[in-house]
């Protein structure tokens, strides 16, 4: 199976879109779900900083955010993704919905990651009079950073997956060759050298991502 | 002896509410630290001992009564004065508590981090603390790289890095084997002779309070069951718990009305060689000594010495097997014959 010229620059931008979408909602997402995976875990009943009331709406919202299908949310959020990025076409106009979709996803991921650091270290920090802002920059984020990076690689490829969903409303990217020409134009052969290209970069941020994960965690040695 | 009460806990209390309904672990506890001292407070698991030395920093906020810290009710200090107070209190853990993701050097760094001391100031700091408790050596050395011991060596440099007034230690040595266990006490000795430091300690070891300890509390169902000097408790422990701490429960329930009797035989052992104490030691069965004739002769020890047996079988088959194990000769005799 030979490819047209044509063919692998359409790729190439496939590529490209496909990480520029991953990556720029990625970054977004965690902006957005740290914070949120923070208060999720600081303001437990239990936490550095009970809010209960804080913590519940936060998670219902969390959670109902999550429970909408990414295609249904895709277009639901269409006149905001014209606000914000004036067009509702393309790679960019799929970063606001798939950063609506991750934030949430990230936030329960951080969370998780959070509530695997040990009480007994975080009770130290207080015996020794941190503040709550002290505990979670101190403490709790450089502690969890190791599985913050695994949560991490996990995410981004989750991400990865959704923005090839993109390719049903015209996104861009690997996933919209894979529809167009795999899809609707039963062009096989297009379809697997996209997937496998697809399966490739998210190995590769897989292995990335553990393997940063397990440099940075100073508990094994 | 000692100066003025460092922490008077008045009427303490301290109640939690659990889905079973509320729970009472410290009722009315009464207590008066002098400065400088080594206070130990000893119960069994479960008696609210963890929970008394988390409401001395208010880790866990009593219920009821007063903590008072260099003559101020902690309670009605606002939050940032309470954690100002918090960093004249040390503390250290069973579990040691250190950060995993920070070498040993930047554990000691941290409580300085908090206090705001300069980086520079507190590496010089940290690294005189760790010359202290004999770990400078192992400055750039991550926690999963040190032993138990070592562990609590870091732990107790973090803990007095910012020159507190009281060392509050949790069970600090119930995950450590005999011997450094003993270190880890000395240790804690030497730093509150040396710097003054009042060391509050908690433990269900009544070895520890042994080792280190001036003045000591029983807790036992969430109250003080006894308070006083180390000395004037171990000779004459006035409550029930004190005694069964004290004793060991072995003791007070062992019986001895209708057991087998032995007859030890010293036939030239060197007679430096505590034969019955080893026996005991070994074996951890009491004996009851019923009759014994032996004399040192020339350095060796002859004689014999007829010794009850507890009346359980298995205590007694332990005492027999020391003996046979320990190539001691004895012959087993029956009541008329003694």
């Amino acid at each position: 199976m030979t490819f047209s010229p044509q063919i692998i620059e359409m790729i190439k931008t496939g590529i490209w879109e496909t990480l520029y979408m991953t990556f720029a909602s990625s970054a977004l997402s965690y902006l957005i779900g740290i914070p949120l995976g923070i208060i999720l875990v600081v303001s437990d009943k239990d936490g550095i900083y009970p809010f209960p009331v804080l913590q519940k709406v936060l998670g219902l919202a969390i959670n109902l955010l999550r429970s909408v299908p990414f295609m249904i949310l895709l277009i639901m959020v269409l006149p905001l993704t014209r606000m914000i990025v004036g067009t509702t076409l393309g790679s960019k106009a799929v970063v606001p919905p798939l950063v609506i979709a991750a934030s949430p996803y990230i936030a329960r991921m951080v969370e998780s990651s959070f509530k695997e650091v040990d009480a007994g270290v975080i009770e130290a920090a207080k015996s020794m009079g941190a503040s709550t802002f002290q505990i979670i920059w101190k403490v709790l984020l450089p502690e969890a950073k190791p599985s913050l990076l695994v949560g991490a690689a996990i995410s981004v490829t989750t991400i990865l997956g959704y923005s090839a969903m993109a390719g049903f409303v015209g996104g861009g990217g690997l996933g919209t060759i894979a529809i167009n020409y795999g899809y609707y134009r039963y062009q096989t052969d297009m379809m697997l050298v996209t997937v496998a290209i697809l399966v490739i970069i998210v190995q590769i941020i897989q292995e990335v991502g553990m393997k940063l994960a397990k440099i940075s965690d100073k508990r094994i040695r | 002896m000692f100066g003025r009460p460092i922490i008077q806990l008045k009427g303490l209390g301290k109640e939690f509410k659990t889905a079973n309904g509320p729970v009472l672990a410290l009722k009315d506890i009464n207590l008066d630290i002098e400065q400088g001292e080594i206070f130990g407070i000893i119960g069994i698991s479960g008696a609210g001992k963890s929970t008394l030395v988390r409401c001395i920093n208010l880790l866990e906020l009593p219920t009821s009564g007063q903590v008072i810290f260099e003559g101020e009710n902690l309670a009605a200090l606002s939050v940032t004065r309470q954690r100002k107070a918090r960093q004249s209190m040390g503390m250290i853990f069973q579990q040691f508590n250190l950060l995993a993701q920070r070498n040993v050097l930047r554990n000691v760094c941290f409580p300085l981090e908090i206090a705001g001391v300069p980086r520079e100031a507190a590496r010089e700091r940290a690294m005189e603390l760790l010359r202290l408790v004999g770990l400078d050596e192992r400055a750039k050395a991550y926690p999963a790289q040190l032993s138990g011991g070592q562990k609590q060596r870091v732990a107790i440099a973090r803990a007095i890095a910012t020159n507190p007034k009281v060392l509050l230690c949790d069970e600090a040595t119930s995950a450590l084997d005999p011997n450094t266990t003993k270190s880890i006490l000395e240790l804690l000795k030497q730093i509150n002779r040396n710097l003054g430091i009042t060391v509050i300690v908690i433990t269900h070891e009544m070895t520890v309070i042994e080792a280190i300890c001036d003045r000591v509390a029983i807790i036992d169902q969430s109250q003080i069951a006894e308070v006083g000097k180390v000395s004037d408790i171990f000779s004459e422990p006035k409550s029930k718990i004190g005694r069964q701490l004290i004793m060991g429960d072995a003791v007070t329930n062992v019986k001895f009305d209708h057991s087998r009797k032995i007859r030890i035989t010293f036939d030239g052992r060197s007679s430096t060689e505590p034969v019955i104490a080893n026996m005991i030691l070994a074996s951890k069965v009491p004996l009851n000594i019923m009759y014994a004739a032996t004399r040192d002769i020339g350095g060796t020890a002859v004689g014999q010495m007829i010794v009850q047996l507890p009346e359980d079988e298995i205590d007694a088959n332990r005492a027999i097997n020391y003996l046979k194990s320990a190539k001691v000769p004895f012959e087993e005799v029956s009541g008329d014959d003694v």
